[in-house]
């Protein structure tokens, strides 16, 4: 029985250190970083269009695409595929992202296709795709934009971050933002 | 040099120039010598004061195992009724439901265990009340409960004879104070300053560039996700785990959080070698622990970066790996060394989705979990570590044909039943609780459950068996990661795996720190030039066989089943 009693008022104790002051001190520090501890956002014209560490659905042939999503970029839950790699169903669904990606990029091979492009993130929030994803899409978006190729390729580049460790990637919402803001 | 191979380099770099130090330094603070972290003891008196606890006295082995069983309780009793009735409590802004009474007994179970196993989604599933005062008061307590169960156990191998363990409320309070809340302000600014949300503002909503409406989840998750990794818990904010790009926004955070799960586990190790006054000790098992967290990495890495070959042979590019499940700014080589450092410690956070990852991958995944003592969770890897020390101790007394010896005691029938017990214990959950799984899934595919069992997997075949041995494993070694596909929010796995949960945490705990107190109750025996020398190479690599002997011997059948059946059926 006062070992019982003792836990409760531990318990008690340890709850207004750990889940109430803790927890307050770092929010309060987290509203001097970028995003005010929110989570960075992104603006076009004034209007927030985004989260810049959250990816979003990008399927119209105007901007360039995001990676398919097993939640289709609900920002509200998360989720990958959690296929398998041998499933066959889904070793289906990956060959017909194929044939959609050749059918809008006709001048594709398919060994040019870097498999980002066809297979889900593990969030399904991917704000990112591989240099050689972004890169394959240049010619389509610049013919539909009737922009100059080269010029798309090189936003393509100066959005290419290339860290000091880890993989190299694009971000496709601020690759987006700065293709509207070429006009 | 590639920039990822450097990244998961600079990782393992930072966890050693971390981890060593961070031995040493535990090893004088639960000695209750000098260290810098002093300050803090005003704290710690007040914390005994207001709890009425007397931090002087001593415990037996039996006393501080009460102790230790009484708070536990006392969680899960709460903490039941709580989550079963979080959507009528305050700090619900997306006015997400209370949970069932199935799903409340399984993750609170799985909270209190240090498991994490999450059969419900973050965003819609809990509420911020519930991710803080239960969730992450659970990260820091149940991760402090086994780190002072581990020190108990130190204490009574290093004293010569002693029915005192020391007091569980001292360790249990320093195990916080003193490393595990430091630690996660550390990590939980450098989350908040690099994009992970800290603030208590809920769901936002925008319209995209594409003219979509979209909601966005956020909340205070950077103080969560901080101890959900240096406490090896694993539970995420967001249904995504680590993978999420709010829960780990770019490669700074990957390091960062992918350090802090190996760091405390990785310390407890050198800690014990320090503490008993047998520093060659602790590094021999270290490098028995190191050499086994790379004979699981390096496949796993080398099975991820040789991508799918089934979309291989649709002629599609896989220059960076296999991508299905994975995010582009982590790649496959850092999410292959966590997806190895999540099972061997007992994290169970994962920076992709291992239902996807590739056959053998599953099967390194599968069998980290299945040893759980390559260096393993918060305190209770070393505890599992011990009872392989024990049998190997007795394996090897009977090979020269003496009585063994373990740290100046005699062994003796008692200690090996309760080693012999605990070894057998996982195999015997594991495989029975993969055995009723499928007879269920075969039998009763139609039961009216919220989740109906031919509707259980994601996947057919050999992939789909892999599915429930991954859960029943998961849940015995307290991991908490999962072949996600499985639909586990069902009477049947919620009730299955929180006993699992259960049985697979306190056992291991119990038998070791019994054990402990009964040897150290017993005569010290000086060593002579009979005695078997433990701190040897010699006797790891003796070590390290009897774990391999034993887990092969166990699993082996299990796993020719799922993963490595899978990965033969992929080479034609």
């Amino acid at each position: 029985m006062k070992t019982l009693i003792q836990s409760i008022r531990l318990t008690i104790v340890l709850t207004v250190l750990l889940c109430i002051i803790y927890p307050v001190v770092i929010s309060f520090a987290g509203k001097f970083s970028k995003g005010k501890g929110n989570g960075e956002t992104i603006t076009l014209n004034g209007k927030i269009v985004g989260y810049a560490n959250e990816g979003q659905k990008f399927d119209k042939p105007q901007y360039f695409w995001s990676r398919p999503s097993a939640v289709g970029y609900n920002a509200a839950g998360s989720a990958g595929s959690n296929k398998g790699p041998s499933n066959p169903d889904y070793l289906k669904e990956v060959n017909s992202r194929i044939d959609t990606l050749l059918k809008y990029h006709p001048y594709l091979k398919r060994s040019d296709i870097p498999a980002d492009m066809v297979t889900a993130s593990g969030s399904g929030l991917d704000p990112d795709i591989s240099p050689a994803g972004a890169q394959i899409q240049v010619k389509r978006v610049a013919q539909f934009r009737k922009l100059d190729e080269q010029k798309v390729a090189v936003l393509v580049k100066e959005h290419t971050e290339k860290p000091l460790f880890g993989p190299e990637k694009v971000n496709v919402l601020k690759l987006n933002v700065a293709l509207d803001e070429l006009k | 040099m590639n920039p990822e191979l450097s990244g998961i380099l600079v990782s393992f770099a930072i966890t050693l120039l971390i981890g060593i130090p961070l031995g040493k330094y535990l090893a004088k603070m639960f000695a209750g010598e000098k260290v810098w972290t002093d300050f803090m003891k005003p704290i710690e008196n007040g914390i005994y004061k207001l709890s009425g606890i007397s931090p002087n006295q001593p415990m037996d082995w039996k006393q501080f195992l009460k102790a230790m069983m009484v708070i536990n309780s006392l969680w899960l009793v709460y903490g039941f009724f709580v989550l079963m009735y979080q959507d009528k409590l305050p700090l619900n802004p997306d006015g997400n439901p209370g949970m069932t009474p199935d799903l409340a007994f399984n993750t609170i179970i799985s909270f209190v265990a240090n498991c994490n196993l999450q059969h419900y989604s973050g965003e819609t599933g809990a509420t911020y009340l519930i991710q803080h005062f239960i969730f992450m008061f659970l990260q820091f307590t149940s991760a402090a409960t086994g780190i002072a169960c581990a020190v108990a156990v130190f204490k009574a191998l290093r004293d010569k004879t002693t029915a005192d363990v020391g007091n569980f409320w001292v360790y249990f309070v320093k195990s916080i104070t003193r490393l595990l809340l430091p630690l996660s302000v550390v990590v939980a600014l450098i989350l908040t300053f690099n994009g992970t949300p800290a603030s208590y503002a809920g769901k936002d909503k925008f319209i995209s560039l594409q003219g979509d409406t979209v909601n966005v989840s956020r909340g205070p998750a950077a103080q969560f996700i901080a101890i959900k990794h240096l406490g090896t818990n694993g539970g995420g904010w967001f249904g995504a785990n680590s993978a999420h790009p709010l829960e780990n926004p770019n490669y700074v955070t990957n390091i960062t959080e992918v350090v802090a799960q190996m760091i405390v586990p990785m310390a407890m190790i050198l800690a014990f070698g320090y503490f008993i006054r047998r520093k060659k000790l602790g590094w021999v098992i270290f490098g028995v622990m190191a050499v086994g967290m790379f004979m699981l990495m390096i496949p796993t890495i080398s099975s991820e970066l040789g991508g799918n070959p089934a979309i291989a042979k649709m002629g599609v590019s896989q220059a960076t790996g296999a991508m299905e499940g994975k995010e582009v700014r982590i790649g496959p080589m850092a999410t292959a060394y966590w997806s190895t450092l999540t099972t061997i410690v007992s994290t169970g956070s994962v920076n992709g989705m291992h239902d996807s990852t590739m056959p053998l991958t599953g099967l390194w995944q599968l069998l980290g979990m299945m040893i759980n003592s390559f260096f393993g969770g918060c305190g209770v890897g070393i505890l599992n570590y011990l009872i392989y020390l024990i049998i190997a101790v007795f394996i090897s007394g009977l090979m020269v044909g003496r009585t063994p010896e373990f740290m100046g005691h005699k062994v003796e029938a008692r200690e090996v039943k309760i080693a012999a017990l605990i070894t057998l214990l996982s195999p015997f959950l594991i495989l029975a609780g993969t055995a009723i799984s499928s007879y269920v899934f075969n039998n009763y595919g139609s039961a009216n459950w919220a989740v109906k069992p031919s509707s259980w997997l994601n996947n057919p075949g050999y992939h789909g068996f892999s599915e429930m041995l991954y859960e029943n494993t998961s849940a015995n070694a307290n991991n908490g990661s999962g072949f996600e596909g499985l639909g586990d929010n069902n009477i049947f796995w919620n009730v299955i795996t929180g006993l699992e949960i259960l049985i697979g945490r306190f056992l291991p705990i119990i038998g070791p720190v019994a054990i402990a107190g009964l040897l150290a109750k017993k005569k010290f025996v000086p060593e002579s030039a009979g005695t078997l020398k433990i701190d040897t190479v010699t006797f790891g690599i003796m070590t390290f066989a009897v774990i391999m002997v034993l887990n092969a011997l166990s699993y082996f059948p299990a796993l020719a089943l799922g993963p490595i059946a899978e990965y033969f059926s992929m080479l034609k």
